[in-house]
């Protein structure tokens, strides 16, 4: 490997020429790094991932962390244990991974939540996150004696998991979604975004593919429309054109409106990524599946979508990421997410024309990049887990 | 055999379900429209687009645009700078990104480690924070405008405006351009014409060095013979005024680099996947035939490995044309700010994002087509 920097003179020479350049980066990059004022982040830490939540409410914010935290956990076990069963079933050895590869996958993360506790002014938040972590081990713990009507359902531990985040945070008089901001909610619009998109978009590529012609051009149309137009019109219009659609003076609020723009615009990608597992699926399968008398929506809902889904698994991770990164562009229609808290911190008065942007926009890109990236090599695990393009 | 009754029948059925398809589109539409005309109507704003004509209050940077022409002037300018972005940008990410893309498979493991950091990090950070970064850190630190560097006295450059030398037409500049776009045309004829040529005799047809004479030399004779209307024009400073030259805004150049620099990333990994796409055995029937290196790329992996890159560098084209909206934040005053400040005045804004939605149409309608025909002209046959 290393022996082809020298090999002949033009290696050599690009050796040479890419060299200088990579020791001038890394070292105007050290020197920045030394001589950089992390004031402004650790005064407002608070105001970046949370924006500007009641700081009296923020043991709701905990109390949800935890609910996630624990379901995340269950879930993880609950499939494990069905592919346990599943192999001890069909007779197959089972491969348990060890704990030390999870830390090999997911080390980014943990490596950025050290990093942003370093900010902090008190030692509670660092105490909060070992609270969670210990949540999540005892959760996955719990879940060995999960019983097994449960784990052949796991989506209800799924749902079970959401609606008690939702109520933690909302329920008696809780802090209504207006004011969930900052990085939580770069966080919330992605999942929430993609969840309720995914029915929509399932049912779109449906429709794509269906041989009604009305249905078929109506589905096309959506979905072409919705892919030719940048996402920030729709914010748009979800900012100041949907009002319009609602009699009388009720009034949506923005963060309800964005959210139903950004699931109609995620809706037509995800019918696309749909489509193309749809088109993934042999023939050979449906008809099979008619020869054994299999109606077509039970082909659809037992043949041919289970095998649809898991081949575009790394598509729909790809799509994800591209919400994930989209998330930032609420702040145009004035929804306070990371980048815009960072933005904002620079006007504050202690802190204002210091050049204080160099450093806190790539502390916001930080976050975003460890998250595409740890989901990006994911993504790329399970395509090669699964087989997908290989010739 | 009996027909089945009709509500068993399967052409009934099917009618009957795309007509209550079509019946609740409709009627969702029906309602939804119905509540915007009278939304609009109530809050004296109104229904159709007779707004277009009224003046715009709107001040767009470099330009002699005047508040008080009309919004359908004004969202012209902004489509005019949409424009600028995508036709200068597309050619400029497709050849970093090539490159870069080739850097990532080179032997030199710098080279390709370096390619490599380049894309993992850039593709994994929102567009809209790298069109932040370039703004303020690069940008930004140009010398203010009442106070400009003046390198070589043939650039101008501020942090509001970059400005190099230009050209300047004078009168005869119409014909000029007439002349121009005929010597395209006498190009084009050539060049086919060298083609069939070098088919039917198996000589190198020189094609490109053909039809560039021809264009060169019929534009030089109609320059003289017009008179040299064109000339360079080279930024004079007159106190804070720049006249002449050619150049842009400063928000322009951001947006240019960021997007660039993002959407090559993007490419860089498209085009090696394809290059990798190539079976092997191509490599290898090249190196049994001795072809070098280099003329292996050129002949053998480059053509194959463009035909699998194309659609999803045609999707990156697109994502580029789309990401110019995020201008916005750093006040470029494409057509998606336009809308927004025209919205901002109070003009409708239904009718104002459906504008701007169906500008955005376009443009991705365009690119589609124009690289579409490119790829069914590469599509192998059969396929």
């Amino acid at each position: 490997m290393k022996k082809n920097l020298f090999s002949n003179w033009y290696n050599s020479l690009l050796t040479v020429v890419f060299g200088a350049f990579i020791l001038w980066v890394v070292y105007s990059l050290v020197k920045y790094l030394i001589g950089v004022d992390t004031e402004i982040i650790r005064v407002n830490l608070r105001l970046y991932m949370t924006g500007r939540f009641p700081s009296e409410q923020l043991a709701r914010l905990w109390g949800a962390i935890y609910v996630a935290t624990a379901t995340v956990a269950l879930f993880a076990r609950a499939t494990v244990r069905n592919a346990q069963m599943k192999a001890t079933e069909a007779g197959l050895d089972f491969e348990r991974s060890h704990w030390t590869d999870v830390v090999r996958r997911f080390w980014p993360i943990g490596a950025l939540i050290l990093f942003t506790l370093s900010f902090t002014q008190t030692i509670t938040p660092t105490l909060l996150t070992l609270v969670a972590a210990a949540i999540g081990l005892a959760a996955y713990w719990l879940g060995g004696m999960m019983p097994k009507w449960l784990i052949h359902r796991s989506w209800i531990i799924v749902v079970a998991g959401l609606v008690g985040f939702y109520a933690v945070l909302v329920g008696f008089g809780g802090v209504g979604w207006d004011l969930w901001q900052g990085f939580f909610v770069n966080i919330v619009i992605t999942v929430a975004g993609i969840s309720l998109a995914f029915p929509l978009g399932l049912m779109l590529a449906l429709g794509r593919r269906s041989t009604l012609p009305a249905v078929r051009v109506l589905s096309v149309t959506y979905i072409e429309f919705l892919r030719g137009v940048p996402m920030i019109t729709l914010l748009l219009m979800g900012a100041f054109a949907l009002g319009f659609l609602i009699p009388g003076d009720f009034q949506f609020s923005l963060f309800l409106r964005l959210l139903i723009a950004i699931t109609l615009f995620q809706s037509a990608y995800i019918a696309e990524v749909v489509r193309g597992g749809l088109q993934s699926v042999p023939k050979g399968q449906i008809e099979a599946a008619q020869s054994v008398g299999l109606s077509p929506w039970k082909t659809m809902r037992l043949v041919v979508l289970p095998q649809a889904l898991r081949n575009v698994i790394p598509a729909m991770v790809g799509q994800f990421i591209s919400l994930f990164k989209d998330t930032t562009l609420v702040f145009i229609v004035g929804l306070l997410d990371l980048l815009r808290a960072v933005q904002i911190s620079t006007a504050q008065p202690e802190f204002f024309a210091q050049g204080l942007e160099a450093v806190v926009l790539p502390f916001a890109a930080l976050y975003f990049w460890v998250g595409s990236f740890v989901m990006s090599r994911e993504s790329r695990r399970l395509e090669k887990k699964l087989g997908v393009g290989v010739r | 055999m009996k027909r089945p009754p009709f509500w068993r029948n399967i052409r009934v059925i099917r009618a009957a379900l795309q007509i209550v398809a079509v019946a609740v589109v409709v009627g969702a539409f029906l309602y939804l429209g119905n509540n915007l005309r009278n939304e609009l109507v109530a809050k004296g704003l109104p229904t159709d687009f007779s707004f277009l004509s009224q003046p715009t209050g709107v001040n767009i940077a470099d330009s002699d645009f005047d508040p008080a022409s009309p919004v359908w002037r004004a969202l012209l300018v902004g489509i005019k700078n949409t424009f600028l972005l995508v036709i200068v940008g597309i050619p400029f990410l497709t050849i970093l990104g090539t490159l870069i893309g080739v850097a990532r498979l080179s032997t030199n493991w710098l080279v390709a480690k370096a390619a490599m950091v380049y894309v993992e990090t850039l593709r994994n950070i929102p567009p809209l924070l790298i069109i932040l970064f370039v703004f303020n850190a690069v940008i930004l630190q140009l010398p203010p405008p009442r106070d400009p560097s003046t390198p070589l006295d043939w650039f101008v450059i501020s942090n509001l405006k970059i400005t190099g030398p230009g050209f300047a037409a004078s009168s005869g500049a119409g014909a000029l351009l007439a002349i121009a776009l005929f010597a395209v045309l006498a190009a084009v004829i050539v060049g086919i014409w060298r083609t069939k040529y070098s088919e039917t005799t198996g000589h190198h047809s020189h094609r490109v060095l053909w039809s560039l004479g021809v264009f060169v030399a019929i534009v030089l004779v109609g320059y003289f013979l017009t008179g040299r209307p064109v000339s360079m024009s080279f930024p004079d400073l007159d106190g804070r005024v720049i006249t002449g030259g050619f150049g842009g805004l400063g928000s322009y150049f951001a947006v240019l680099i960021a997007l660039v620099m993002y959407t090559a990333s993007h490419v860089a990994e498209i085009v090696r996947g394809s290059i990798q796409a190539v079976p092997k055995g191509q490599t290898e029937a090249a190196n049994a035939i001795a072809l070098s290196g280099f003329q292996r790329l050129r002949y053998v992996i480059l053509p194959q490995a463009f035909r699998i890159a194309l659609p999803p560098i045609i999707n990156q084209y697109l994502n580029f044309a789309k990401n110019t909206s995020l201008a916005i934040a750093i006040g470029f005053t494409e057509i998606t700010l336009i809308t927004f400040q025209a919205i901002g005045n109070g003009y409708p804004a239904p009718q104002l994002i459906l504008l701007l939605m169906g500008a955005y149409l376009l443009f991705s309608l365009t690119i589609s087509l124009l690289v579409n025909i490119l790829n069914r002209r590469l599509q192998l046959v059969g396929n």
